[in-house]
């Protein structure tokens, strides 16, 4: 039996619990005697029948998902021969993994060699008791739960308290998820960058200037045995960020004056949709456009002025990611200059300034912190901008300001270093998690900051 | 006009007020040239945005449009049973294996019956697609009659004579520096003078999956895929962001805890989508051990990185619902939990699944987190399961912009343009739900 098919028999246990609990309280709602009826609505005791059913059961069902596999392996490694029990922790990993392959059919018995089909027959006669074993209690504890919550039904008991009560339990869980969320991340980078650290000194990643992460296989093999100096892949990103504000401020900020200050209200209806499907187009597209479209444009203009420009250069990934920045900085902005209220407005232009002189001394100084605040998220958002710099900028950690060069930012790192197969504990991969961590902490720094601004500025003018 | 300035006479102080007006009345030109200006700057911005936003669509129209027809071929196939390595009474097994290409590289000699060098003969086969031979096998699986007789197909070309018929390749560069020959040319104008060369459209686009072959890639595979996440994605993230955004807008005291779930909602909003990625590695990949590639893995992701939105969106949603709904219902005596899940809920409906819908869009468009936890990998297969392997369609887009071949950056570009519809169908309708049930209390 499946689980799809458990899930949906213990979908049918509570539907029958919802009908019977409902149907038990149903009759006594007829009573003369209002004293005698029951506290709730009949179908508030057949939702808590229904809870009664499906909690436990499920709750079963989890934790024997989440265990299994862990018993499991330590039954068929117990099984297996002695010497191979003694092999170290690696090797008898790949052994197990094979034999869990062979028992689920996905590697063929005939290459095994008949240790490993012995353990796979074994291995596979326990997941069958284990999946049996499973079911029947699932559903015995759904049957008990039935029971229980039928036999508990009481005229004066409060089911829809009860109901109420597990909804709100229900909601809280669900808005704590963001905080577990955000504390998985911490720790899932958190762990594996320490083990990193273990293995780099922290001052050789922080302080380094050489980074180039290919560590040889084998011990005597010729080849680089790794740097991790992350200080290149630093400068790389800033310069690509720097790149793109200098793009997406000015655009962004201009557009967002005009279309708060002058456009009329039709074509403010029109221009800024628009504006916002910009934001709406998938990063990847962006990188192969950036890739394809604006790196030879910019080779070809460079080269025609006289310059070398690299065909991964800096200047095209920074453009690129600037335009689609553009919008976000424009929204922001524009949040924050329609907030400025119209009597400063009037006063200045009442003093006789005219429109642009009231925008330069009155309205952007007035919504500075607002701005300020949309511009640091927007930094934050081309820091962590992965896309763009995968497909349009380099791999070779180049240390250079010039950018008509390549260079290489955190994201790109990540994610060469993390697709491909290789050893997990290797510190190439866990390079990866330092650079995910230092990126983290990055970008929840600019968060928290900007977030704080925009909204004491909103608080000031509301 | 104080008197308590006693140094300057009446007409020194008019001159000076004359002075004043006289600046302020020179300077005006220069102040309105710069209000112009200033105006300017501010439109060229604006057009400039939507300049580069018309860019982008033309020229990835341009490139992709291509890619939805396919070139065919008109073959005189002979399915002689020799050629094709057959017994008499062929079962279906047979027919699968059977040496198809073999039968149709003979055709095309009997074609072009003068081709006898080696090297020339090599250049011929490629004229048909290797996706051509399957073609071939399912129509002679489907009529096994037909063995032993000539039968007239279409077969798709290869991915260069596909380019020249487009008109892709620069034929006045000289012969060494092109891929297509004269040779071959040649014999492609030959056939078309005999109307045996055809452009339909390129349903193999849709119908199959990956392919290191530019003309027998689709995206079918990266659609399913995509499905299947977008659905992992929905059925997680609709019913915990709405149960999240409800206690948070209508029951959550004020205390510490919610002050930090919501400083928590908004800074996730704002992490790196990589960030999302990392966790998804970590956590349901290496300790978790879910299957890598997975939709489900994916879908895991994308929903904890779609989820802050869906909440913000709800919440605002909420909020617009006017208390006095909720007064009304509380004064007729139902619970705090009755008047949200029968009134308050179903008035901010609308504006709660159009943010879903936004929130879905996002995810749709997402690529990096979904690099970390292995959908990268090159899949032939459609999937499923959510189980399967799989990829999605902008990593499929990521992995096509890669390659090498000529051939597929049409494809990515075409690829790119059905990403693109889909976001926009996606966005008409939360745009439409917006103005449909949008309510002004």
């Amino acid at each position: 039996m499946t689980i799809s098919l458990l899930l949906l028999l213990i979908f049918i246990l509570t539907a029958t619990g919802y009908v019977i609990g409902r149907a038990r309280v149903a009759k006594m709602r007829n009573q003369v005697d209002r004293s005698e009826r029951p506290h709730s609505l009949p179908r508030y005791y057949g939702y808590m029948v229904a809870i009664y059913t499906a909690l436990p059961a499920l709750v079963v069902i989890i934790l024997w998902i989440f265990f299994e596999s862990t018993v499991l392996t330590g039954l068929v490694s117990k099984q297996l021969p002695a010497d191979t029990q003694a092999l170290p922790q690696g090797q008898l990993n790949l052994i197990l993994n094979d034999i869990k392959n062979i028992a689920v059919g996905n590697m063929s018995q005939s290459t095994a060699d008949p240790v490993r089909t012995a353990a796979a027959d074994h291995f596979s006669r326990l997941l069958d008791n284990s999946q049996w074993a499973r079911n029947i209690l699932a559903i015995l504890v759904a049957l008990l739960g039935m029971f229980f919550g039928y036999r508990s039904i009481h005229k004066d008991q409060r089911a829809r308290v009860f109901v109420e009560r597990a909804i709100m339990i229900f909601l809280i869980a669900c808005s704590s998820l963001a905080i577990l969320t955000t504390v998985g991340i911490v720790f899932s980078v958190l762990f594996e960058s320490l083990r990193f650290f273990d293995k780099v000194p922290f001052s050789e990643f922080a302080f380094g200037l050489h980074w180039s992460p290919q560590t040889a296989i084998r011990t005597d093999q010729v080849g680089s045995s790794g740097s991790f100096g992350a200080v290149p892949i630093f400068a790389g990103t800033l310069l690509i960020s720097a790149i793109a504000m200098l793009v997406a401020v000015p655009f962004g900020l201009m557009s967002a004056i005009y279309l708060a200050e002058y456009a009329s209200p039709t074509a403010r209806a029109w221009i800024k949709p628009l504006l916002e499907i910009l934001a709406g187009i998938p990063t990847v597209v962006y990188g192969f456009f950036a890739a394809l479209t604006m790196a030879p444009l910019m080779r070809n203009v460079g080269e025609a002025i006289g310059l070398t420009v690299a065909s991964e250069s800096a200047l095209a990934a920074g453009l690129v990611m600037g335009i689609m920045i553009i919008p976000f900085v424009s929204s922001l902005s524009d949040d924050v200059i329609t907030a400025v209220p119209q009597a400063m407005r009037d006063g200045s232009l009442g003093l006789g300034a005219t429109k642009s002189e009231t925008i330069k001394n009155v309205v952007i100084p007035a919504a500075l912190p607002g701005i300020v605040g949309g511009v640091l998220l927007a930094v934050s958002r081309a820091i962590g901008e992965t896309m763009i710099v995968v497909m349009a900028a380099g791999l070779a950690a180049n240390l250079t300001i010039n950018p008509l060069e390549a260079v290489t930012t955190v994201t790109v790192q990540i994610v060469t270093l993390l697709t491909g197969d290789q050893a997990f504990d290797s510190p190439k991969t866990l390079a990866a998690f330092a650079l995910g961590l230092l990126l983290f902490i990055t970008t929840l720094i600019l968060n928290i900051i900007a977030l704080r601004t925009v909204r004491k500025y909103r608080e000031q003018y509301e | 006009m104080s008197n308590s300035e006693p140094t300057g006479s009446a007409t020194e102080r008019s001159t000076a007020m004359r002075n004043t007006s006289e600046i302020v009345k020179a300077s005006v030109k220069k102040r309105y040239a710069r209000e112009t200006r200033f105006r300017l700057f501010g439109l060229i911005a604006i057009l400039a945005s939507l300049s580069f936003l018309a860019m982008l669509i033309i020229t990835i129209s341009i490139k992709g449009y291509p890619a939805f027809t396919q070139t065919f071929m008109q073959l005189e196939v002979i399915l002689d049973a020799d050629t094709l390595g057959l017994d008499e009474n062929p079962d279906v097994s047979q027919l699968l294996k059977a040496n198809y290409s073999g039968a149709i590289k003979k055709s095309l000699l009997q074609t072009f019956p003068d081709v006898k060098k080696r090297k020339d003969k090599k250049a011929l086969y490629k004229l048909i697609s290797k996706g051509g031979q399957y073609d071939l096998q399912k129509k002679v699986i489907a009529a096994p009659e037909l063995i032993g007789q000539t039968m007239t197909v279409w077969l798709p070309v290869g991915d260069d004579v596909n380019s020249y018929m487009k008109g892709i390749v620069d034929v006045n560069l000289p012969e060494k520096k092109r891929r297509f020959k004269d040779n071959q040319i040649g014999w492609i104008e030959s056939l078309k003078s005999d109307n045996r060369i055809s452009q339909r459209f390129n349903r193999t686009f849709f119908e199959r999956g990956d392919s290191r072959e530019p003309e027998m890639a689709g995206i079918k595979g990266a659609l399913f895929g995509t499905m299947l996440t977008l659905v992992v994605t929905l059925v997680l993230s609709f019913p915990i962001a709405v149960a999240a955004a409800v206690y948070l807008e209508e029951f959550a005291p004020r205390n510490r805890w919610t002050d930090l779930i919501e400083v928590n909602i908004n800074n996730l909003a704002a992490v790196p989508s990589i960030v999302f990625g990392l966790l998804g590695l970590a956590v349901f990949i290496n300790f978790f051990h879910l299957p890598r590639s997975a939709p489900l893995v994916g879908g895991l992701v994308l929903s904890l990185m779609t989820l802050p939105t869906i909440i913000i969106s709800s919440r605002a949603a909420l909020k617009s619902v006017p208390p006095s709904i909720r007064d009304a219902a509380l004064g007729l005596g139902a619970s705090k939990l009755q008047v949200v899940i029968h009134h308050v809920l179903p008035l901010a409906m609308p504006g709660i699944l159009t943010g879903t819908i936004i929130g879905m869009a996002q995810a749709l468009g997402e690529t990096a987190p979904l690099l970390m936890i292995g959908m990268v990998a090159f899949i032939v297969d459609v999937p499923t399961a959510v189980t399967d392997p799989a990829t999605v369609l902008p990593v499929q887009i990521f992995q096509w912009a890669d390659l090498p071949e000529k051939g597929f950056v049409e494809k990515t570009s075409a690829a790119i343009m059905v990403l693109l519809a889909f976001l926009i169908l996606m966005n008409a309708v939360a745009v439409y739900l917006r103005r449909k049930f949008e309510r002004k209390w």
